[in-house]
């Protein structure tokens, strides 16, 4: 169970984003596929990008900028961090949740939204994960964990770091 | 039972929940034993039946039916198979008969009759177990005769707002348009809410059966299901479904052969709670930010793209199928006062036992509560649940004698919502909640209206001065005409309801104000 999924992104291309665009431009309201898809090669979305995605959609560079700031999903840096997210939601607070987000930023040394010093694990809240029978969750990077105790939490931490 | 190969068959679940406490590493320990001693083993990887207190729950099919171990973890998989559990052998673990576990058989499966019961992305299984009747039905009778039946179900919205489906399905048939369009809201942000995840995950089909008796019934060509990034599971499942369902003309340019065409894709979210609400959700969809649109127009006239859309929660589309294959007579005869149907229900919280509940509108707070949920988990007495997710009230032991049912739930200032109920014990400090539910609202506010935007704010600021005991009474009249302002003046349920748990809070728990 110890999820230890850490990511590698490629490093920015134009021509390698100007193919994702291009490969995502034709359906209907593309502006959020084309954001998942770079944020999903690259980690994040790179400024650089904003002016080509604009051109390929006919639309202006504030608004694909606008677009992008909305939706905490996407990231605007580079990182290789594995993120952790923790739901700080009614369910997960009923057993504990506010504590172990308490533990994670004490035991990591950063709060939300920050990454650790040496880049392993980025540390995130979400408003619930749909695991709320089984709380309090975490989610390490696209994998649900369950039941998250203290203990659980310094565990995943542990294999994240012992995979780098 | 000995397969048609001589082999048994196993189920461990697939779905994130059972997932998230260890379902893959039992079900790979499973196969590697078998393997160690020669079984011959089919394993299946099913959705979960709903029942999160015993995942990872495992099953093998037996000639008296299927027996059930759980929680199962992979140190106990060697004692299982030491117990000869491949043949139903006793154990710590068993729960006996699956159906006969009281918790799976008090309640009244309908939309969710397939979920953990068959191999989620099997089309074969799916037809085998009922479904693809309701579309074939759909597709033998006039649009009209479908919507009525659907009216005669007297189904309303799942989503939370109850809107009668027929009703939304009839506004979007008598529109005239070149193109329409169908929307399935799998954007499930609510705290406390999992079925319509547990539904993608564990029978994909019934939705997609659901989106395209809409599509070919109303005249819609496309549809959409639009679901939340933080279900990586769900998403996957659906895409490959949708694969599937292109691969055998369920959906395409020919749906089942009748040459009507209904194309299906799923499109994510990206950490929006706000484009749960079903206008921002058409504006994400579009591709723009998550702001809420005016109503009217209703989206029934002109939703996505300036197009008539159908936008239908999950289980609302998951119920059509089964309405259509049994006659919509058959779910009205289910339910209490215009609450018709089953809802199905989820548990979470400190509760001991945790998971689904479908079950006929009219079952009382309390039954589901203590004699489903057992209480909490903690063993400490219930002191608060919050129905409906973090725009629902909190509501004390002292009401769990209501019934589930939209209007007396609204007559006592709460809501039914999506279903999902959370339950607290006496360790919590109902100000806190109350704090946390206008901090919420801040935090996932789109901004358009004030009453929302800020609203939301002042209302964390004024709460805190209460909890610090500033100018007590002053801050509570201000408090409650904030509340007054933000139910009579946000754009939509967002700032419009997140006054409910504030309120409740305040009136069922006033100790926890004044400390």
């Amino acid at each position: 169970m110890e999820a230890s999924q850490a990511r590698r992104y490629e490093p920015y291309s134009e021509a390698e984003a100007a193919r994702l665009i291009d490969e995502e431009k034709s359906q209907r309201g593309p502006l959020l596929p084309i954001f998942h898809r770079l944020q999903g090669h690259f980690g994040y979305i790179d400024e650089r990008a904003l002016g080509p995605i604009a051109e390929a959609l006919n639309i202006s560079r504030a608004e694909v900028y606008g677009v992008l700031t909305f939706y905490g999903d996407f990231r605007q840096s580079a990182t290789n961090a594995t993120t952790i997210r923790i739901c700080r939601a009614e369910a997960c607070q009923s057993v504990g949740g506010v504590g172990l987000l308490a533990h994670a930023e004490l035991a990591l040394g950063i709060a939300c939204g920050e990454e650790t010093g040496d880049g392993t694990v980025r540390l995130e809240q979400v408003f619930c994960l749909g695991n709320c029978a089984l709380s309090p969750a975490v989610m390490v990077e696209d994998r649900l964990v369950g039941r998250v105790t203290p203990e659980r939490f310094d565990a995943i931490v542990e294999s994240i770091r012992a995979t780098r | 039972m000995t397969g048609p190969l001589g082999g048994v068959t196993c189920y461990v679940p697939r779905d994130a929940a059972a997932r998230s406490v260890g379902a893959d590493e039992v079900a790979e320990a499973i196969v590697e034993e078998a393997g160690r001693r020669g079984i011959e083993l089919r394993l299946v990887r099913n959705g979960s039946r709903g029942m999160c207190f015993l995942e990872p729950l495992v099953e093998i099919v037996t000639d008296e039916g299927r027996i059930a171990y759980g929680p199962v973890q992979v140190a106990d998989v060697v004692g299982l198979f030491d117990a000869g559990f491949i043949d139903g052998g006793r154990h710590r673990l068993g729960l006996g008969l699956t159906e006969e576990i009281p918790f799976l058989k008090g309640q009244d499966r309908r939309t969710f009759s397939r979920v953990g019961v068959i191999d989620p992305v099997s089309l074969e299984e799916y037809q085998a177990a009922g479904g693809l009747v309701g579309l074939r039905r759909a597709l033998e009778l006039p649009g009209e005769a479908v919507v009525a039946e659907i009216q005669t179900s007297g189904v309303r919205g799942r989503g939370g707002a109850g809107f009668p489906t027929g009703i939304k399905w009839k506004t979007v048939l008598d529109a005239t348009s070149d193109q329409k369009f169908v929307c399935a809201n799998a954007d499930e942000g609510d705290s406390g809410t999992f079925a319509d995840r547990m539904l993608m995950e564990g029978d994909p089909f019934c939705l997609i059966e659901g989106m395209t008796i809409a599509g070919v019934v109303l005249g819609a060509t496309e549809g959409f299901v639009y679901i939340r990034s933080e279900y990586p599971d769900a998403i996957a499942t659906m895409i490959t479904a949708i694969e599937l369902a292109y691969l055998h003309g369920l959906v395409g340019e020919n749906v089942l052969g009748s040459g009507k065409r209904f194309d299906l894709a799923v499109r994510v979210g990206a950490g929006a709670y706000i484009c749960g609400e079903e206008t921002a959700m058409l504006e994400s969809l579009e591709g723009r930010r998550g702001i809420v649109r005016a109503k009217p127009p209703l989206p029934a006239h002109a939703g996505l793209f300036g197009k008539p859309t159908v936008i239908n929660n999950v289980l609302t589309f998951a119920s059509i199928p089964g309405i259509l294959a049994a006659g919509g007579a058959a779910y009205a005869a289910l339910g209490v006062n215009n609450s018709r149907g089953t809802q199905v229900f989820q548990l979470g919280g400190n509760i001991a036992r945790g998971g689904v509940v479908e079950c006929a509108f009219g079952i009382t707070l309390g039954r589901l509560v203590e004699e489903f949920g057992g209480g909490t988990r903690s063993g400490a007495p219930v002191r608060a649940v919050q129905v409906g997710g973090p725009l629902g009230a909190y509501l004390p032991a002292s009401r769990f004698d209501v019934e589930m049912d939209y209007e007396a739930f609204a007559a006592i200032g709460a809501m039914v919502g999506h279903g999902g109920i959370v339950v607290f014990d006496d360790s919590v400090d109902m100000a806190h909640q109350a704090r946390f539910a206008m901090e919420f609202c801040a935090e996932e506010s789109c901004g358009k209206c004030t009453p929302c935007r800020v609203g939301s704010v002042r209302g964390v600021e004024v709460i805190d001065k209460i909890i610090a005991g500033v100018e007590r009474e002053a801050n509570f009249e201000l408090l409650e005409d904030l509340c007054e302002l933000m139910t009579d003046g946000s754009l939509c349920a967002m700032g419009g309801l997140t006054p409910m748990p504030v309120r409740s809070a305040l009136s069922y728990f006033p100790e926890d104000f004044d400390r």
